[in-house]
């Protein structure tokens, strides 16, 4: 025995039983490293469960809506003075003439219904929503033979309203609130009572386009799903085929060279350059030098596709390496060509591969919004764009740049809209993902 | 839109090319495929290729130089006195566009015949703008509708060679191509090397985006240096942009924007690398694997969340829970958007591009070095901070570059977290500004891409580029040595 283990050992001391002061400090240690490490994974965890139940619990009210029924009395007199029903002479009224018959309608259905109404004409005014008027003038220019009668519609409450049945605007705020009174809230409720005002699912928000600044009650998401799926339909088209393209060429042909390695070098960097930088380039390609219009899905499905290739490419290249090389042997046995072995054989064994990059890709560039941004599509539009291709050149938004512009909005409800557009967009996002999963648990062979 | 006719007509001639093609080898060797070289679909593709390709190639390069041209022939005609005062030439040469193109839409729409177009005075020309749908800012001009009929006529006729010429290409390189369709020909090597050539293409598409990248941003960020010294663009401190439009009042130095970046981006490694590194850890040497089934996939769903979706939890969640926890009660200021918002919030997006990294890293660590120290006696957490730990380092510290340089480009969580002043403050509970806000603040809404107010953008950008270009290459680097050391 050397003098260095006598040392260090404490071999004869003590019963092996009963742990020494080194040992227990030894495993202290051990148990503490284990739990920072248990912690660290619970903090990850409840990290997403507190920021998935802030989304749900602000954005889950938007899917509901207040509405009022209202028995509205079409005056022909007003509505169409030429007395001829006919659309064209009907549209010259405009809706400074249907918002006195909305409200003369709510004071006699309330009165109706033999509530008293404490409130003026003006706050039965602000209780309907401004969007209604112009739905209710829609309404009647395209069934002109409802003018005279009197007719039951279901019209938007205001958004202070809407809110007060979510639990956003109480009595004590509206105390505080330029645009509600605790009077016209309480009428709400006693419409409520009488069953005349209803808390009903909101599919307005999911096809409706979007609302002006102070009507949240009537903002949708219509043109921003439209424009979210026109993008992502362009991004299929372009970036599935080059993707594919180009990773069969760098996996399978390309000679070990400088230009196979700056390719490389370029698309790992590419992954890996923050997004804002392809809106710049696309405001300075794509709309600046080559005269795309701003806000088009056209511009917008560019850039992403740019942006996506670069995932693309890494799972399209993951996919074929995975393939053995025994299955290309053997096409090049039997005679085929090094392009048949490989678009014969090799490519759809890695389908599967290929089409669950893909899918992820698409559900990185539908949450995409910075790039987004500078091309223009946090524009205010209304207008649905036309059925493709002529749609691709149409001003539209997307799901992700119409949350931002909801957030940017002062009145609260706007807020709530938002959230309500995150779950739709977080229902995409999960959808995509499950086709993936999906093929990837179907499909993909082990080798 | 002629382009929505010319493909058609492309596809459908590639395919009679097609079949004329096959028949044509098929009938040279009298019927017997034996003995051709290639296989008979191997003739009709080289048709077909030769068809469509080179035409396609001349409708891209053509639809991209058209506007170029006919605006700089349009141009050079227009008399430069009747651009109005306080308006620029390629404003009102866009009038112009604007104008030939709203007479299209009307024309097409049937509101007035195509052939009165360019004979129209005025005012039947302002009517027929209307009808169509054009809004007009300002009211026309002669010069304008004169410089649109140009225009109008020019794009007609440019459209009518483009045809023409697209035609012509496609129909010889039909006729080339069936001409060799014979037995001996040896069409699949063509017809191999063509899509070969095709996949080579395809490839390069990635070094266009990396240029085109780069010399958008070069030549905005140099029109900008022509107007702006760019020492004070480096070394200002100040960053306070006039909004009148008058270049001489604006200053814009980088370094307050920088100073907010890189603050954000320290706090959120400060919360993503520990949280991070030790969730790797666990995952990959102690957790079990029902646990590891359930933990790393939950953890990676945070990597999948769009970043507007933490910009609105920043913005609705943890701006206001900070200001009134801490904030507030310590006197640090009464902001919601804080350096400390955005910071957090970056962070724990962070947290699964940190772990999934290292785990990897750490799982191919050999297991050999975790016998040889387990077996020298050392407890498992020893073994992981003496021997993986150390072996792991090089490709730990290129997934925290990799992830500060996400961090760096991260926008929507800044732009909805950390608020707009630019100021140069240690306090993290104040409000602070980054490149890529700024960035977006200068590039949305009403743009003049004459002004240094609008171009400084692209220096940002460039400069955002460059430094994420550096960390990236840094950490790909670092990385790549790691992997091979241990293959």
């Amino acid at each position: 025995m050397t003098d260095a283990t006598r040392g260090n050992g404490r071999a004869g001391q003590g019963s092996l039983l009963v742990s020494d002061a080194r040992t227990a400090r030894r495993n202290a240690a051990e148990r503490r490293f284990r739990i920072y490490g248990l912690l660290a994974v619970s903090i990850g965890i409840v990290a997403l469960v507190v920021l998935l139940v802030s989304i749900l619990a602000n954005g889950a009210s938007a899917f509901r809506q207040t509405t009022i029924r209202i028995d509205v009395p079409l005056d022909a007199a007003r509505l169409d003075p030429s007395g001829t029903r006919d659309p064209a002479a009907m549209a010259g009224v405009t809706t400074f003439r249907y918002a006195p018959l909305l409200r003369e309608g709510l004071a006699a259905t309330i009165a109706a219904a033999g509530i008293e109404a404490e409130v003026d004409d003006r706050a039965l005014d602000e209780m309907i929503s401004d969007e209604s008027v112009a739905q209710l003038r829609r309404h009647v220019l395209a069934n002109p033979d409802l003018v005279g009668q009197t007719v039951p519609v279901e019209v938007l409450a205001s958004g202070r309203i809407d809110g007060f049945f979510k639990g956003r605007v109480t009595y004590a705020s509206a105390e505080l609130d330029s645009n509600v009174t605790p009077e016209q809230l309480r009428l709400a409720e006693e419409l409520r009572n009488a069953e005349l005002l209803r808390t009903g699912f909101n599919w307005r928000f999911l096809t409706a386009p979007d609302g002006s600044d102070t009507r949240p009650e009537a903002a949708g998401l219509g043109v921003a799903i439209l424009g979210s799926i026109y993008m992502m339909l362009i991004v299929l088209a372009l970036a599935l085929p080059i993707g594919v393209a180009a990773s069969i060429y760098l996996e399978e042909f390309a000679p070990q060279n400088r230009w196979t390695d700056v390719i490389e070098v370029n698309i790992s960097n590419l992954a890996a350059v923050p997004s804002i930088v392809f809106g710049i380039l696309g405001l300075a390609i794509f709309i600046n030098f080559m005269g795309l219009p701003q806000s088009a899905p056209i511009v917008g499905g560019l850039v992403l596709t740019l942006m996506t290739l670069p995932t693309i490419i890494i799972a399209t290249r993951a996919a074929l390496k995975a393939v053995p090389p025994s299955i290309r042997d053997a096409a090049l046995g039997l005679g085929a060509s090094k392009m048949q072995s490989v678009l014969h054989h090799v490519l759809p064994l890695a389908m599967p591969g290929i089409l669950t990059g893909t899918i992820i890709g698409l559900a990185q560039a539908l949450g995409e919004t910075a790039p987004l941004l500078l091309i223009g599509m946090v524009a205010f539009v209304r207008e649905y764009p036309d059925a493709p291709p002529d749609g691709f050149f149409d001003p539209a938004t997307a799901l992700p740049v119409q949350i931002y512009n909801w957030t940017q909005r002062a009145d609260p409800a706007f807020v709530e809209r938002a959230g309500g557009a995150i779950i739709v967009l977080l229902l995409f996002l999960l959808a995509m993902n499950l086709t993936a999963i999906f093929l990837r648990r179907r499909f993909e062979r082990r080798w | 839109m002629p382009l929505t006719w010319v493909l058609p007509i492309l596809i459908v001639m590639g395919l009679v090319a097609y079949g004329l093609s096959r028949r044509r080898a098929i009938a040279s060797v009298a019927g017997d495929a034996r003995r051709l070289h290639s296989l008979p679909g191997h003739y009709g593709l080289n048709a077909l290729l030769a068809t469509m390709v080179p035409a396609l190639i001349v409708l891209a390069l053509w639809t991209v130089a058209q506007p170029l041209m006919i605006e700089r022939m349009v141009a050079a005609d227009f008399p430069r006195d009747a651009v109005a005062p306080g308006s620029t030439l390629a404003l009102t040469l866009s009038d112009v566009q604007r104008v030939a193109e709203g007479l299209e839409d009307a024309a097409r729409a049937g509101v007035i015949d195509a052939g009165r177009i360019a004979a129209m005075n005025l005012k039947e020309a302002t009517e027929a703008l209307r009808a169509g749908g054009t809004v007009m800012a300002a009211p026309l001009t002669e010069a304008v509708l004169t410089a649109a009929v140009e225009y109008h006529a020019r794009t007609v006729a440019m459209r009518r060679a483009m045809l023409a010429t697209l035609l012509a290409v496609a129909a010889i390189g039909a006729v080339w191509a069936l001409h060799r369709s014979r037995g001996e020909f040896r069409a699949r090597n063509a017809v191999e090397q063509a899509v070969r050539l095709l996949l080579i293409a395809a490839a390069s598409v990635a070094i266009l985006t990396t240029l085109g990248i780069v010399l958008s941003m070069l030549f905005e960020a140099m029109r900008f240096f022509d107007q702006y010294p760019w020492q004070e663009f480096f070394f200002s401190t100040t960053w306070s942009p006039s909004f009148s439009g008058r270049g001489g009042a604006s200053q814009l130095g980088i370094l307050p924007l920088l100073w907010g970046t890189l603050y954000i981006s320290f706090i959120a490694l400060v919360v993503a690398v520990p949280i991070g590194l030790f969730a790797a850890i666990y995952l990959s040497e102690y957790a079990g694997k029902r646990f590891r089934t359930v933990a790393k996939p939950l953890i990676e769903i945070l990597a999948g969340i769009p970043t507007i979706v933490y910009g609105l939890f920043a913005l609705v969640t943890v701006g206001p829970l900070l200001r009134d926890a801490f904030a507030e009660p310590l006197g640090l200021g009464n902001s919601a958007s804080s350096v400390m918002t955005a910071g957090l919030v970056m962070g724990i997006m962070l947290i699964p591009f940190v772990s999934s990294l290292s785990d990897d890293i750490i799982s191919a660590v050999p297991q050999a070095m975790r016998d040889g120290s387990l077996g020298l006696g050392a407890t498992k957490s020893e073994t992981i901070r003496q021997v993986i730990v150390p072996a792991a380092l090089p490709g730990i510290v290129g997934a925290i570059l990799l992830a500060a340089s996400r961090a760096i480009g991260e926008t929507m969580i800044v732009v909805l977290g950390a608020g707009a002043a630019a100021r140069l403050d240690l306090n993290p509970f104040e409000a602070m500004t980054t490149v890529t806000v700024k960035i977006v603040s200068q590039l949305t809404g009403d743009t003049d891409f004459a002004s240094p107010e609008t171009l400084v953008a692209f220096a940002l950008g460039l400069t955002l580029f460059v430094i994420t270009l550096c960390l990236n290459v840094l950490a790909l680097f670092i990385v790549r040595r790691y992997r091979e050391q241990y293959e």
